[in-house]
């Protein structure tokens, strides 16, 4: 078995709009301990389980915690809700099945570094877990697990929702947080970091839903015991979302070091209709495309450093021998084509040149210096873009140019044939 | 007045714009903003409207034209993408005989493309205004729009 | 202090600065694109880019602080092609019909496809043709030209708070423009025109004119005469490529007389004049316990805030024209008059450092018997500059020559009026001698000087203490003017100025108009203004004999008749 059930353990189990059903299920009794810590002892275990970031960039959350804990004034608590990388669900399955597991480790992260306000940033799509988080944070309210002296301590939090409306850069920070101020989500220019200044200028501490949830976990078994689970480049478990042309979809919460081919094939339960996997998309859109000889690679950050790229949040979407390469680039490109929010110039005018390009490949037309031109631009905007959009948006095409060049080549011998297809 | 309502609801303060504005496009039947209201949010939270066009033009859930009743969204992402194999785009427009990011002529629906809503596990998935289908098949979609041409969700 | 290494040099700096400026302070260049000194760094073209050792991906020189030890590579192989794919990308959405554009070689755009070795473009070109903007008199907005570097709306929204420019939608549709894609025209715009002084490339730039003064040039039906505005003279310099700053006076006539005109003068004439007149008014108001504090007049974006968007201030504003509008109507009525001529065949051009000039112009309120205009028609300094150029008139070869009379005398006082605090302090010194009859002991107000966003001043006039203000850019000015609403103001004068530096700094003045030049100018004005003979506007012999032939005395009714307007609420 490579399951490890933590942060889904109460899936199911419970009615999500019952803070009671939580409560009885050993809920806000970590945080209820918490509150008898002192912020480093707090922060102190957190930096012993190593726990990195869950939204995709992978970043030590405790370093994160600690500089945020040592600004003072008024502060906030940000938990990024706006998931929307093409291929993950697992913050909607969070919010909707396990909604004051969330709400918990906010109240975990507020209390050990004394900020007094929090927002949820969900993306407008998820009306659902809209209504869920919203219906739990009222609860949390009546039960004094929100508000003013929560549960008679000296510690008042207050947490609102901000809803999202169709924008998959609002998933970066500094967009997030623009966002929250009631403006178009253009990233800012860093330094200054979040931590520094952040929602209102203020210091803000941002993390994923995900990473969130794992800190009751950890705080419940101390660090120590935390760092044990995953493996040597990284800890805890990992919740996976598999999609694609595999006979079992679905949400798996796995520890860190299992390989991609046991996700696929244990869990997923193989290819559909007993097809050939062609190409493995890894953490969505923004992630890379492999080959199946590629799959026995763990699933950690460092290792995904041969693709440029990081696990981002956690999808596998697995692909069948059917699919044509240059449809599926195509699919990528026209999202980040839709997706750049326009502020940064290489991202603005670049993702349209290589939806250009690409769609040459597909319509069976693209020349050598067709190849030359996309190499090129998809590695400028690689390396010179504002932020992690354009950053990440070519590892798919960064990482066929070096997985799949055969096909690439052949697509471009085959045009000049095909021309005028 | 409606307007009214949802600003009063909130405080004065333009950090609240995004939720006024999402506010107000589902409580309007044809899911706009107009341009008085646009004049009206401007002048409650003492912003310009430059900036409120600047945010409402920016998500795409927004917008300052008269949309259907109902918004379909259909997903076009990699994961529905790979599930789809009856075409679920071309069994709505044919079934409402209009193409993406129009709107039939009586105003009801709307056809738009959304980015991925996250039903990756259920796919193929659509989206009308806050309700998700999942799991679909050419018959399923068939049938959840003639629910909606025949007035089971008004 | 850090340690770094830029290109294997050695530099040290302080740590509180950028890569690009360690790197300027060493004299090693390295592009830029939207980064204007003045403005928010917004990082967003990232021709900038740098390598640091250590640093994931490439960095812009612009954003990134200078780091002890960092190890910065300017010029790589890898950079330069990462800016020239950057270039041929924004070029790939641009209008880029160069050689049919006003901002052809002064065009920063293209000076850098230029210093990049541009010499293809790799990408197709995907520019949406759309609607230019030309409804105004002032601007012409061409967004087909735009690349959104976004250093019109820091200017439009931070330095003027008039937040009229937006980026619209997003991705590769976004755009600049007013709400609902109005005209500017529709818009509370003030035609400051701040957003064309800055804009790197041709797609925000004033009306030109320079069609229709030439044809008035070579039209025997008309006397065409024209004013220079005080701030020109020490811009003009930079327009034709000369030493910023420069002082061009006689050279400055001589070229312009070159240019075919009947007349040559000098706008700082009607600028003592002003002060006759708002002086005068400042005085009565103060004895007879007007509406105080008074305002300024002179600036046209100004008076545009003002009647856009704070109609209650209209009554504190000197009902003085412009300098440039008494400059109008003198010659149709009193030079006219004088010459026995008909007023209609005079035609009266104005040389401005300003766009909203143009629009002042064109007011119906500014009419020789409501029907013909004060002044036909203005030319920013830019457009001079292109007349010059397009005579092939070269400075260094020509003689210099006096402005013609009655309206080429003036004073120190007059010079003032270019840079922000200038009004103030001519008005000062004669407002000041005439209420108290005696001379000022030291006539130079310096803490009315300079680029300090709200200045003040304290003066004995008879037996009151005078608290004076004075604020440039139109954000200072809506600090001033709501105290002034809300009745806080402590002031009795106040000038305001919209542009940053004031006339000096204006929206018609050369490309490139950043603080550090503005300094420059203004040290020039004060250079001016020391070398007059005269140094106070009621000490100038012109003025003294025109109110003795023709308007009597300040605000008689005569002066009052042509010299002074109304104001108005306006709405979109």
């Amino acid at each position: 078995m490579i399951e490890q059930i933590e942060l889904t353990k109460r899936f199911n189990k419970i009615d999500p709009q019952s803070i009671n059903d939580f409560l009885e299920f050993d809920g806000y009794k970590v945080f209820k301990k918490v509150l008898t810590m002192n912020s480093n002892e707090i922060i102190n275990e957190i930096a012993l389980s190593k726990i990195t970031g869950r939204g995709g960039a992978g970043f030590p959350v405790s370093i994160k915690m600690s500089s945020f804990a040592n600004e003072t004034g008024v502060k906030y608590i940000v938990c990024n809700a706006d998931e929307g990388e093409p291929g993950n669900f697992k913050d909607r399955y969070l919010m909707e099945k396990d909604p004051h597991q969330v709400i918990e480790g906010i109240l975990i992260s507020a209390y050990s570094t004394g900020a007094s306000k929090g927002f949820i940033y969900i993306r407008g799509e998820y009306s659902k877990s809209i209504d869920i988080i919203r219906h739990s944070i009222k609860e949390a309210y009546k039960n004094n697990y929100l508000g003013d002296n929560i549960l008679g301590s000296n510690f008042s939090f207050e947490l609102e929702i901000r809803r999202g409306a169709g924008a998959y850069i609002c998933g970066e920070e500094f967009a997030l947080i623009e966002s929250i101020e009631g403006k178009p989500g253009r990233t800012r220019v860093k330094p200054p970091f979040p931590t520094q200044q952040g929602v209102f200028n203020k210091p803000t501490l941002i993390n994923n839903v995900e990473t969130f949830c794992n800190l009751p976990f950890i705080l419940r078994i101390g660090g120590n015991e935390y760092s044990k689970i995953g493996s040597e480049y990284a800890t805890g478990t990992k919740l996976i979302s598999l999609t694609g042309n595999v006979n079992n979809k679905g949400l798996y919460e796995v520890p860190y070091g299992r390989t991609i081919r046991e996700v696929i094939e244990i869990l997923g339960g193989g290819v559909k209709d007993n097809k050939e996997i062609g190409m493995v998309q890894l953490g969505g859109a923004c992630g890379a495309i492999i080959p199946e000889s590629l799959l026995d690679m763990d699933i950690d950050n460092e290792k995904f450093a041969i693709f440029d790229s990081k696990m981002g949040a956690g999808a596998i979407i697995v692909m069948d021998e059917s699919f044509d390469l240059f449809d599926i680039l195509l699919k990528n490109m026209e999202f980040f084509q839709h997706e750049t929010c326009g502020k940064c110039m290489p991202c603005r005018e670049g993702h349209i040149q290589v939806l250009n390009l690409i769609k040459k490949f597909v319509r069976y037309s693209a020349t050598k210096d067709d190849y030359l031109s996309l190499e090129s631009l998809a590695n400028v905007i690689h390396e010179t873009t504002l932020c992690g959009l354009g950053q990440t948006s070519m590892t798919s095409i960064l990482s066929t140019i070096k997985f799949f060049q055969e096909e690439y080549q052949q697509r471009i011998r085959e045009s000049l044939f095909k021309e005028g297809y | 007045m409606f307007l009214q309502k949802i600003l009063e609801s909130y405080p004065i303060s333009e950090d609240y714009l995004l939720e006024i504005l999402l506010d107000i496009d589902k409580q309007k039947e044809n899911h706009y903003i107009s341009k008085e209201e646009i004049t009206l949010i401007s002048n409650h939270l003492g912003i310009k409207e430059s900036h409120v066009c600047s945010v409402v033009s920016f998500y795409t859930l927004l917008s300052t034209n008269p949309r259907g009743k109902y918004i379909i969204q259909i997903c076009k992402d990699v994961p529905c993408y790979l599930n789809d194999d009856f075409n679920v785009l071309k069994t709505v427009e044919n079934e409402l005989n209009i193409r993406v990011n129009d709107t039939t002529r009586n105003q009801k629906f709307t056809l738009e493309y959304t980015a991925c809503i996250g039903c990756c596990d259920e796919a193929p998935a659509i989206r009308i205004n806050n309700i998700t289908y999942t799991n679909l098949t050419k018959d399923k979609v068939v049938n959840i729009i003639s629910d909606y041409k025949e007035g089971k969700h008004d | 202090m850090v340690n770094l290494k830029i290109n294997n040099i050695n530099v040290t700096v302080t740590d509180d600065i950028t890569i690009l400026e360690a790197a300027q302070q060493y004299n090693i260049n390295i592009p830029t694109l939207c980064y204007y000194p003045d403005l928010h760094i917004n990082s967003d073209c990232r021709i900038c880019v740098v390598e640091i050792e250590g640093y994931k991906g490439l960095k812009t020189a612009c954003s990134t602080p200078v780091r002890e030890g960092m190890n910065i590579l300017t010029n790589t192989p890898k950079i330069l092609n990462s800016r020239k794919t950057i270039t041929e990308l924004i070029l790939s959405n641009h209008d880029a019909s160069c050689t049919s554009c006003i901002r052809n070689m002064s065009c920063e755009l293209q000076s850098l496809a230029k210093n990049l070795g541009i010499n293809i473009n790799r990408f197709e070109n995907v520019l949406e043709k759309k609607e230019i903007d030309d409804h105004n008199p002032s601007l012409v907005r061409n967004a087909n030209r735009c690349i959104k570097c976004g250093r019109c709306i820091d200017v439009c929204k931070d330095v003027q708070a008039m937040h009229v420019l937006e980026s619209m939608g997003r991705g590769h549709e976004m755009e600049i423009k007013p709400a609902f894609g109005r005209y500017l025209s529709d818009e509370f715009c003030t035609f400051c025109g701040q957003c064309a002084n800055v804009c790197p490339v041709g797609a925000i730039i004033e009306k030109d004119n320079t069609d229709i003064v030439w044809e008035k040039l070579y039209d025997s039906n008309y006397h065409v005469m024209v004013q220079v505005a005080p701030a020109v003279r020490v811009s003009i310099g930079e327009e034709i490529g000369l030493e910023t700053g420069l002082i061009s006076n006689g050279k400055l006539v001589s070229a312009i007389k070159r240019l075919g005109f009947n007349n040559v003068y000098d706008t700082d004439f009607s600028a003592d004049l002003t002060i006759m007149e708002e002086g005068t008014e400042l005085i009565n108001r103060i004895k007879t316990g007007g509406v105080l504090p008074l305002l300024t007049s002179c600036c046209p974006g100004w008076i545009n805030l003002a009647e856009q968007e704070y109609p209650e201030i209209l009554p504190h504003i000197s009902s003085c024209k412009s300098p440039q509008q008494m400059f109008g109507t003198l010659a149709k009525t009193y030079f006219a008059e004088k010459e026995n001529m008909d007023p209609k065949k005079i035609y009266v051009v104005s040389i401005m450092p300003c766009t909203a000039k143009k629009y002042e112009a064109t007011r119906r309120e500014l009419r020789i018997d409501n029907k013909t205009p004060d002044v036909d028609i203005v030319l920013t300094t830019r457009e001079l500059g292109k007349m010059f150029r397009q005579m092939g008139i070269d400075f260094n070869q020509i003689d210099e020559v006096e402005f013609d009379n009655p309206f080429g005398i003036s004073t120190g006082a007059a010079a003032l009026f270019g840079a922000t605090g200038g009004v103030t302090e001519a008005a000062l010194r004669t407002v000041y001698e005439i209420l108290n009859e005696k001379p000022l002991e030291d006539i130079n107000f310096t803490s009315v000087r300079g680029m300090k966003g709200i200045k003040e001043t304290e003066i004995k006039l008879g037996d009151l203490n005078v608290k004076v203000a004075v604020s440039h850019s139109l954000s200072n000015a809506r600090i001033l003017i709501e105290e002034v609403i809300a009745g806080t103001s402590p002031y009795s004068f106040i000038e305001i100025m919209a542009c940053p530096g004031g006339c000096i700094g204006g929206g018609g003045q050369p490309y490139g108009t950043t603080n550090e030049v503005r300094l420059e100018r203004i040290a020039s004005t004060y250079l001016v203004d020391g070398n007059m003979v005269y140094r106070k506007s009621h000490e100038n012999p012109s003025i003294k004999k025109l109110y003795k032939d023709y308007l009597i005395e300040p605000n008689s009714s005569m002066a009052h008749h042509l010299l002074h307007t109304k104001y108005s609420p306006k709405n979109i």
